[in-house]
């Protein structure tokens, strides 16, 4: 027996207890084993060196109660919408009338009631992900979520938006794990949604969200993340764990905005030979912000592809993170992985941490990685000015071009389009330094 | 017109422009001719409002207001363009999204309408013909890539387009070969009007073959050493700079 060692230890262990008894109790009690074998991370914990998520979960919240409130959501993209509010799934918030042939779409309580094991390997994934201690917290307290199959060989049009949305007024835990297995064969786009419902909601809530991508044999899935950190005082851990067999092609970009403090964390395995992932994203933060975006891909199989480009803008007094790590297991030859971080800090207060980092154990192998930090190039800006635009048109244009260079692999120009438009705006927010 | 004054500027402790002084009226052609090192582009960014330099003394006059204490930007608005001498790169900004934004940021600061892609698309294309600048130039990041030839080129682009009542052209002649000299000379050319002054500054009498100028200036050592007319240029070529280097540190 482990020795309960502080309040948010307590906290913790009461929850789970209530948890325990809300289905697949075997595996919560495995994830909650895990947690308390590694406690909350601090900055001792490698992989958390950038980020205390133990002093900033010190006082853990109540567990979510769910929303009864039937809000009318704006639709921002033509997408098929699953909405988990308040920690719980909302069949009637979400667009599940006509679903495409070939889609299944079932809550987590569902899919953990149906014990089904294609289902289970995909909400459990192995590796490294399944290591962090945040991912064990989330399988030992996990509420709800929603679970997505699509057949093999099936193409589906429409994007499948995972929508996670916050909106207690009163500081809450929320739990959620996801999950979206792509058959062998399959073609889907995806969109992953995350944010605040109202202006009304609480600034301190706690999410702590896992969103598990199983693709199959030869599928193919387009994806598109944009989290919209919470208030001033939350505390969020956003997951993508990413299981990729032989010949399956992962193409993720996300968008983060800053918010409390905000964790993303990638993890990506690839499992079969000729397997790619590309991961993309921009993270804007301003104020107090701290964003830490933490990928971990690891290449087991041979001839795979990462190719991974990272953009950060920082104002103010904002702090972000990149850490990247690419391994390359001993028969993993002829991979092929390059990972890049390029941060731009807009005043003297804010603070990037850059580490990305190569681990490889295979001789043939191509890997490359690139970090930098630096303030905008003085030399462009005068001569943007020098033609007539005032300084902080002159700056939005530049860091445009800047996030630009990581959503040139976009393939869907809405999702450009609109990507783009919420840089632009949050550049127009900010006062020219 | 534009009007230097008894400018001094430094950098630093140093002081390099000492003393300043130089009118170009309207319609005017000005070439100041000089050594390296003597400040030539020095002037230049002061006048466009470049960081990094201190003026201790003087004014720069355009059409008769002081804009030593305009931001870069406001400068352009009231008529000034400067042709740089290394045109910067800037990858990720399409050179056509560029030009759009320069053109309405001026119109926008006089309190024009500004231009529709449609009418914009059509006046970049009209004046890029004239000189050279192909449409998958347009399309390219602004300068990324360019020979020295094509961001010269674009840099006398952006000021047909702009219209300025006051251009500088900081060393256009360097890195261009012959053919692209004489295009480049040929867009300023096209520029010149009674209402329009141009400062040209070189190192050789080259540019002035094809540029031919009202007046020439010697600039060493921080001040206009002498004036005189297009047969001043003739002479610094036979003769060098070397009259006008004595009492420097040797």
């Amino acid at each position: 027996m482990i020795k309960l060692a502080n309040e948010a230890d307590a906290i913790y262990e009461a929850q789970y207890q209530t948890m325990q008894k809300s289905g697949a109790a075997q595996r919560r009690a495995g994830s909650y084993q895990a947690f308390l074998e590694r406690g909350l991370p601090n900055r001792r914990v490698e992989s958390w060196h950038y980020t205390d998520l133990k002093a900033a979960l010190a006082k853990p919240a109540p567990l979510a109660a769910g929303d009864e409130r039937k809000p009318l959501l704006a639709r921002t993209h033509d997408s098929i919408r699953l909405v988990t509010l308040d920690g719980k799934f909302r069949p009637d918030l979400s667009d599940l009338s006509e679903l495409p042939v070939g889609l299944r779409v079932r809550s987590l309580h569902e899919a953990l009631a149906d014990d089904n094991p294609e289902i289970n390997v995909a909400l459990w994934p192995d590796g490294a992900g399944a290591e962090d201690a945040a991912v064990a917290l989330n399988g030992a307290l996990m509420q709800d979520g929603v679970v997505v199959s699509v057949s093999s060989g099936a193409t589906i049009a429409r994007p499948i938006e995972f929508v996670t949305l916050v909106g207690a007024s009163l500081p809450e835990a929320i739990f959620t794990r996801s999950a979206l297995i792509v058959g062998a064969g399959a073609s889907v786009k995806a969109i992953e949604t995350a944010g605040v419902l109202e202006r009304e909601t609480s600034n301190a809530t706690q999410l702590n969200h896992l969103l598990a991508l199983r693709l199959e044999h030869d599928s193919k899935l387009d994806m598109l993340s944009h989290i919209s950190g919470f208030g001033g005082d939350s505390v969020s851990v956003f997951s993508l764990n990413a299981h990729l067999a032989s010949h399956a092609q992962l193409k993720a970009h996300q968008l983060i905005e800053g918010g409390g403090l905000l964790r993303r964390q990638l993890f990506a395995a690839l499992d079969g030979e000729f397997a790619g992932a590309s991961f993309n994203g921009v993270t804007l933060a301003r104020g107090r912000q701290h964003a830490d975006t933490t990928l971990f891909v690891d290449h087991r199989q041979p001839h795979g592809a990462s190719h991974e480009r990272f953009r950060t803008i920082l104002d103010e007094h904002a702090i972000g993170v990149f850490q990247g790590k690419i391994v390359v297991r001993p028969g993993a030859q002829k991979t092929d992985g390059v990972m890049q971080s390029k941060a731009i800090l807009l005043s003297d207060g804010a603070t990037m941490n850059n580490k990305p980092e190569l681990e490889i154990f295979a001789d043939d192998v191509k890997c490359g990685h690139g970090a930098a930090c630096g303030r905008l190039d003085q030399d462009q800006l005068f001569y943007l000015m020098a033609r007539g635009l005032p300084r902080g048109e002159a700056q939005s244009l530049l860091l445009e071009a800047f996030a630009n260079e990581s959503l040139i692999d976009i393939s869907d120009y809405r999702s450009r389009d609109f990507v783009l438009e919420r840089i632009g705006g949050w550049l127009a927010e900010r006062t020219p330094s | 017109m534009l009007e230097i004054r008894n400018l001094h500027v430094s950098v630093g402790d140093r002081e390099i422009l000492k003393g300043l002084t130089l009118t170009v009226k309207d319609g005017e052609v000005a070439a100041i001719m000089g050594p390296n090192g003597t400040g030539k582009s020095t002037l230049s960014y002061v006048i466009a409002g470049r960081e990094g330099y201190e003026v201790t003394q003087g004014e720069v006059l355009i059409n008769g207001e002081n804009i030593l204490d305009l931001a870069p930007h406001e400068r352009a608005a009231r008529g000034l363009f400067l042709a740089f001498q290394y045109p910067v790169e800037i990858p990720g900004v399409a050179t056509m999204q560029f030009l759009k934004a320069m053109l309405n940021a001026q119109r926008r600061a006089r309190g024009e309408p500004e231009l529709q892609t449609p009418d914009l698309m059509k006046l970049v294309r009209e004046a890029a013909a004239k000189l050279g600048v192909s449409q998958e130039m347009l399309r390219r990041p602004l300068n990324s890539g360019f020979s020295g030839g094509e961001k010269k080129r674009m840099e006398i682009l952006q000021m047909a387009l702009l219209e300025p009542s006051v251009g500088i052209l900081d060393e256009t002649d360097s890195g261009l070969d012959i053919d692209a000299l004489r295009v480049v000379s040929d867009g300023v050319n096209s520029l010149r009007s009674p209402q329009r002054s141009f400062l040209v500054i070189t190192h050789y009498q080259r540019l002035l073959d094809y540029i031919r100028p009202d007046s020439v200036h010697v600039m060493a050592q921080g001040v206009i050493q002498r004036s005189g007319g297009p047969e001043l240029a003739l002479e610094l070529e036979k003769n060098g700079y070397r009259d006008y280097l004595a009492g420097e540190a040797a």
